[in-house]
């Protein structure tokens, strides 16, 4: 289908695109990547007045080195961040979960900014961003804020980003020589997470979150305990579920989604940790 | 309305365009390029893939307003001189299609993969090749075209650099 009409602009700053949503309000549509916007458009489930595109504006996109940070601009598309040898080193289980979203045409348009955004509870880019203990990066009208991942996502497609506000960035700390994984279980070729597990590890630490088990991405805080506690890979990962509230759908039922937790966690703390 | 100027297979073209109008409508009804297909409406298909600015894209998960001032390449742009692009002559002699509604799309992405990753093993392409759905081959002459396809672009490109 076609999508219904809408007002466009392509700003080529983020004060021009800061004006054009205070402008707009309600009615408009902040277009990143475009690859799950669109879709919703052509389907009609949403039919905002305006669009505006961030396609234009330089600098939101890019990765940079700041001292024990790395900072990626949110319209980094996902192949970008997959590529970069700075993710790699620093957030290694970062480019690994963009390297598995959906398929690479989508992956060369899609931004890890979009996605964060989008907030879909299915979607491969929180649970390492969360891990990681990145921070987001929101411009409004009333200047700059620093988001906590923890504190970003706040329920199904809601995040902390206000009315009139834009994600510019994120901030990872360097997880420099830690281990990563990103262990994700699908049904279907570049189809979303049933149920994913980002792993970040080093000497008895972990920090793991998981995709798809409640309405946002998760700490699995009863894991990291544990392993903080001494337990093995085994007894720690049969905590993986351990507060959640997972969906059931058609791709499975909640008690299923708990079992593939932890089934997952123990893959992907094994694998940050060199097993 | 707004006025955009794309390069399309080597030719640039201007045109109004209403704001929503996909890149693949502008494609096949503005330019009359219907070598790019449209085959679902989920962007699952990949039956629409194109370049743009080099590298592949669902063109109906792009507006065609994003596309000003850029570069498309569509599956009527690969052949030059009146030959086929060695990934097409490549699909051609593997019998890489049944119907071939998929098959403009599958060698754009295979273009891609190829020139990503020249050396590319059975499992990458068939990874490479993930968001492109065929209904009919089962994939295994998809998988044996882009290898072939893959060995002709690379001594295609080395017969140019000699």
């Amino acid at each position: 289908m076609i999508p219904t009409a809408f007002d466009y602009v392509a700003p080529t700053s983020l004060e021009d695109a800061l004006s054009a949503l205070a402008e707009a309000g309600d009615d408009a549509k902040v277009l990143g990547g475009g690859q799950s916007l669109l879709p919703v458009l052509r389907l009609r489930l949403n039919a905002p007045e305006k669009i505006v595109d961030l396609s234009r504006i330089d600098s939101l996109r890019g990765i940079s080195d700041d001292g024990d940070t790395i900072v990626i601009g949110a319209m980094t598309t996902h192949d970008e961040v997959a590529r970069s040898e700075l993710v790699r080193e620093h957030a290694a289980v970062l480019a690994e979960a963009a390297s598995t979203v959906a398929d690479p045409q989508i992956r060369h348009r899609g931004t890890l900014g979009g996605a964060l955004v989008h907030a879909d509870p299915a979607g491969d880019l929180g649970a390492p961003v969360l891990a990681l203990d990145a921070e987001l990066v929101v411009v409004g009208a009333g200047g700059e804020r620093r988001i906590p991942a923890g504190e970003f996502f706040q329920d199904l497609f809601e995040t902390a980003v206000g009315e009139g506000e834009l994600l510019t960035a994120i901030r990872i700390p360097k997880h420099t020589g830690w281990g990563g994984a990103y262990e994700k279980f699908v049904r279907v070729s570049h189809q979303w997470s049933i149920v994913a597990v980002a792993a970040v590890t080093r000497d008895g630490e972990a920090k793991v979150a998981l995709t798809n088990m409640g309405s946002t991405p998760l700490r699995a805080s009863a894991v990291e305990s544990a392993i903080a506690d001494g337990a093995s890979v085994k007894d720690a990962a049969a905590k993986a579920a351990e507060g959640t509230n997972p969906p059931s759908d058609l791709n499975g039922d909640s008690d299923y989604r708990a079992h593939l937790a932890t089934v997952l966690t123990r893959r992907a703390l094994a694998r940050a940790m060199g097993g | 309305m707004p006025r955009i100027s794309v390069k399309v297979d080597g030719v640039t073209y201007s045109d109004d365009v209403e704001p929503r109008t996909l890149l693949v409508h502008y494609l096949r009804e503005t330019l009359g390029k219907v070598g790019t297909v449209i085959g679902c409406d989920t962007s699952n298909c990949g039956a629409c893939t194109v370049h743009l600015d080099g590298r592949s894209v669902k063109s109906c998960n792009v507006l065609a307003v994003q596309a000003d001032g850029r570069e498309v390449t569509t599956i009527e742009g690969l052949a030059t001189n009146g030959r086929l692009h060695p990934m097409q002559q490549a699909f051609h002699d593997c019998h890489a299609l049944q119907c071939g509604f998929c098959t403009p799309g599958m060698i754009m992405q295979a273009v891609d993969l190829v020139t990503e990753n020249p050396n590319a093993s059975e499992a990458e392409i068939r990874e490479g090749m993930e968001g492109n759905l065929c209904r009919c081959t089962g994939y295994h002459n998809i998988v044996k075209a882009v290898q072939q396809g893959a060995s002709a672009t690379a001594s295609a490109a080395g017969g140019e650099q000699s």
